[in-house]
């Protein structure tokens, strides 16, 4: 049964075959290259431009990457899932290496040279006797108005020139020399500006609103009420701060929905109505004797995305067309949910992509798109920019969902692991725009005729899956069943924050393989090594244990502890060695970590990423947690929600796996599971408690010992 | 309304506003200036910083009035591109942002350490960044770039 298979396009590049759509050539010596994924914070743009340079023999210097814009971009859906080298960038490949073929035939035509005797070298195409054109000379020749086509190949990773190489970031200048690249800090020609009234309390309803006192401020141009949505235009922000200030004091809400309890959460989570999923089951062909039942329960809050720069949004009607500059990570998705919003078809509506602060996944970067839609519909053909206060972003944005991790393994005589259950509670962790019959956006649930508010899915296990991403253990454990349970109730709004339900997942399988094995008096390590077949994941393991000198000899109020994860189980391998010290507080001394992304296409950037992915998963286990009372989410600043400072950090040191003979994958989510579980890991190792439940804070601390005493 | 003066990155400015209003709303809104961001709008995070003498203040909860005869340095007075100031050399050697937007508040809180103490240690560094917050992770890369900046000012 060994047929060939035969070749098949790249996923982005199957859906949007066109050539012309990824790449177009001047005569002038430049080459645009127009990916469908985004630029937020990762490098990603850097990193696409050093593939097409590479494929297309060209200097970096000559690739211009373009925005993406329903305008003219292919449709790659959402820049998420630390798919974006992946997708964009393998299509990209491809799509350059066809290209090249295709200038290469016409160069051997009118040079009379074999293709083979071809060579390329900055775009200029030579043979033998010194004779040469190039794809300048060539480009009003070429029509790369055609599909892709599957039998190219692309080269081989030894005669890659720039992948595997650190090249600086092509968009940090603009940014150091306070050159306008972020969304914050465009302007339009007639530029107006709105904000957006939205109650404290959770869902309520706008029932009376008196507008006399926002009209009467200097510079007003509309207050606009649909419904629970209401909001204010202005010639200048200054004025559109004090219009929606005028129009807080009057309004008059009604009671919103009561949020949960936020003492008892994991109660709350666990006795909702849920739709439940195996996930997997595997079962052992020989059942071994169970002596003894381990029960572990873990638990993760609600997480901010927290952004530092405030949503922000423009908008411009002409007619019955729309066109909206967003930092949305997908602008053919958003296009979708704001033409079902506005009952209009997707062609009048152009959204097009200016970079914003990271996001971390899915933010209110979508909903402040349609806030600006709405709100420019009443500025008379003039632009609205619309950005969000902190409070909102720290409020009204989704979130990533809080979860409730069961772990339970029967252990035979010798406390070897031969049955284990895991079980996940919480809701769905996406409710992205773009993918459903209703829209997704905060707006469209406050107008006069509301659209029902979506209860977040999780996506499905060959997506990665959602609150059981990473549930399945890479583990070699004889049988086992993996269960599901989101909820089908709401009543915090969560969706996409970074690794969906990895983080929880990991913290919990990482952990409790960390009591098993202390259980047992075995060196975590040793143990983790016996059950893993993947010579990739022992390879991480080794390296972090290796690097951080494992395991470093005892002193008073220091702990090191380890946890590894394959990210999806389909993506980056990341081990991590914790060092912490514990005194009144817990600080993360150092982390030092292996990860393999198979091919790493720019280095210092995979490591940029892990760095700080590793850095904002020490700032969720030390300090973040929504906080909410039974009326409104209360920490909406950076007092209540604290995060990282500078003196907080720790040392990270990072080893890179280079595999340039492997798909590349992506970095931005590896590092947060495991760097979660060893930070625990090691606080066991200091104080002898486990800590189960996130964030790991002082009183989480006493409230450990004190039930373990 | 009273007038207001001050210097703005070297420049005589006069602003006829309110003076109880924030310094980052005139410097964005009046004075096309896009270095200082807003962040939170209550002095929690220093994205807004901008030098004000030889001191980072956050320019958000900064009013208007208190800065009358003051000399104040946004990114866009720090260095250019043709001419830039070591820290903004050592930003990009370093590579040291990922998103990048709380950099230009964290790059005048770094300006002025350099000032008050041109061979900080790590330690000062953080200690002068602590009121900066960063969400992507890149403190320990604009450590290094702090440390590179005033090493390379040193050897002149």
């Amino acid at each position: 049964m060994n047929q060939p298979t035969s070749p098949k396009l790249p996923v982005s590049l199957a859906a949007n075959p066109k050539l012309s759509s990824w790449l177009k050539f001047s005569a002038q010596g430049q080459v645009t290259v127009s990916p469908g994924k985004v630029e937020i914070g990762q490098g990603i743009v850097t990193a696409l431009a050093q593939i097409a340079a590479d494929e297309l023999d060209i200097d970096l210097s000559r690739v211009q990457m373009v925005r993406a814009s329903t305008a003219i971009s292919p449709n790659e859906g959402v820049t998420s899932g630390s798919l974006s080298v992946q997708q964009s960038g393998r299509a990209l490949r491809h799509a350059c290496a066809e290209v090249r073929q295709i200038f290469l035939r016409l160069a051997s035509e009118r040079l009379g040279v074999a293709i083979d005797a071809l060579d390329v070298e900055d775009g200029t195409i030579s043979g033998p006797g010194n004779v040469a054109t190039s794809y300048w000379e060539l480009a009003h020749e070429v029509s790369l108005d055609r599909d892709a086509t599957p039998d190219v190949k692309p080269k081989l990773a030894t005669h890659r020139a720039l992948a595997g190489s650190s090249v600086q970031r092509i968009d940090i200048p603009d940014k150091v020399f306070a050159r306008p690249r972020f969304i914050h800090d465009r302007t339009l020609p007639e530029m107006l500006h709105g904000r957006v009234l939205r109650p404290e309390n959770a869902r309520a309803k706008l029932t009376a609103l008196n507008e006399d006192a926002a009209r009467a401020i200097n510079g007003l141009v509309a207050v606009v009420r649909d419904g629970s949505f209401a909001g204010v235009v202005a010639e200048t922000e200054h004025g559109a701060e004090a219009a929606l200030k005028a129009l807080r004091k009057d309004a008059i809400w009604a009671d919103g929905e009561p949020l949960p309890d936020e003492d008892n959460l994991a109660a709350f989570l666990k006795a909702q109505p849920s739709e439940s999923t195996v996930i997997d089951k595997r079962t052992a062909s020989l059942p071994g004797v169970s002596k003894r039942t381990v029960r572990r329960q873990y638990t993760r809050p609600y997480i901010a995305h927290a952004s530092i720069a405030p949503s922000c949004a423009m908008a411009q009607w002409s007619g019955d067309h729309v066109h909206v500059w967003t930092h949305s990570q997908g602008v053919y998705l958003l296009r979708a949910d704001l033409a079902l919003v506005l009952k209009l078809p997707v062609g009048n509506i152009t959204v097009e992509h200016l970079e914003g602060a990271g996001c971390y996944g899915h933010n209110a970067a979508d909903d402040v798109a349609l806030d600006a839609v709405l709100l420019a519909r009443a500025a008379g053909g003039r632009p609205v920019r619309v950005q969000w206060s902190r409070e909102g972003e720290m409020s009204d944005a989704p979130f990533g969902a809080a979860m409730v991790i069961e772990i339970e393994a029967d252990l035979d005589a010798e406390g070897d692991i031969i049955d284990w259950r895991h079980s996940v509670w919480g809701n769905g962790h996406a409710a992205r725009p773009g993918r459903a019959a209703q829209p997704a956006l905060l707006a469209g649930y406050e107008l006069k005729a509301p659209f029902p508010r979506m209860i977040s899915t999780n996506p499905p296990q060959a997506n990665g899956g959602g609150g059981d991403r990473n549930s399945v253990p890479l583990y070699d454990f004889p049988s086992w069943q993996i269960e599901s349970h989101r909820l089908t109730t709401m009543p915090i709004r969560t969706s996409a924050l970074r690794t969906l339900g990895a983080h929880g997942n990991v913290f919990a399988i990482e952990c409790f393989l960390d009591e098993i094995a202390a259980e047992r008096g075995e060196d975590p390590i040793a143990f983790r090594l016996r059950h893993l077949g993947d010579e990739r994941a022992k390879n991480v393991i080794r390296a972090a244990a290796r690097r951080a000198k494992w395991k470093p000899e005892k002193r008073p109020g220091i702990g090191y502890g380890i946890a590894f994860a394959r990210y999806k189980n389909t993506g980056a391998y990341c081990a991590v060695v914790a060092e912490i010290e514990c005194a009144a507080d817990i600080s993360v001394r150092k982390l030092t970590l292996a990860v393999d992304v198979g091919e790493a296409i720019n280095p210092d950037g995979v490591i940029n990423q892990i760095e700080g992915g590793a850095i904002q998963a020490t700032s969720w286990v030390l300090k973040e947690r929504v906080r909410f009372d039974r009326q409104r989410i209360t920490s909406t600043n950076w007092m209540e929600y604290p995060i990282l400072r500078f003196s907080e950090v720790p040392e990270i040191e990072v080893e890179l796996i280079q595999r340039p003979e492997m798909d590349p994958v992506g970095a931005g989510e590896a590092a947060h599971g495991p760097v979660t579980a060893a930070i625990a890991n090691a606080v066991f190792d200091a104080l002898g408690v486990r800590v189960r439940h996130l964030p790991i804070t002082r009183d989480r601390l006493i409230a450990a010992m004190e039930q373990a005493s | 309304m009273p007038s207001v003066r001050f210097r703005l990155n070297g420049v005589k400015t006069d602003i006829d506003a309110d003076p109880d209003r924030s310094l980052l709303d005139i410097l964005r809104g009046h004075l096309g200036m896009i270095g200082p961001h807003f962040g939170c709008g209550a002095g929690e995070c220093g994205a807004c910083n901008v030098m004000i003498g030889d001191r980072a203040v956050t320019a958000c909860d900064t009013p208007l009035w208190s800065v009358a005869d003051k000399d104040i340095t946004t990114l866009e007075g720090l260095g250019s591109p043709e001419w830039p100031h070591p820290l903004q050399r050592a930003f990009i050697a370093e590579q040291a942002l990922q998103c990048g937007y709380c950099v230009s508040g964290i790059l005048m809180s770094a300006a002025a350490l350099l000032k008050r103490n041109p061979a900080p240690t790590s330690r000062e560094v953080k200690e002068a960044l602590d009121g900066n917050l960063c969400r992507c992770g890149s403190h320990n890369r604009m450590v290094r770039a702090v440390l590179r900046a005033a090493d390379e000012m040193a050897a002149g």
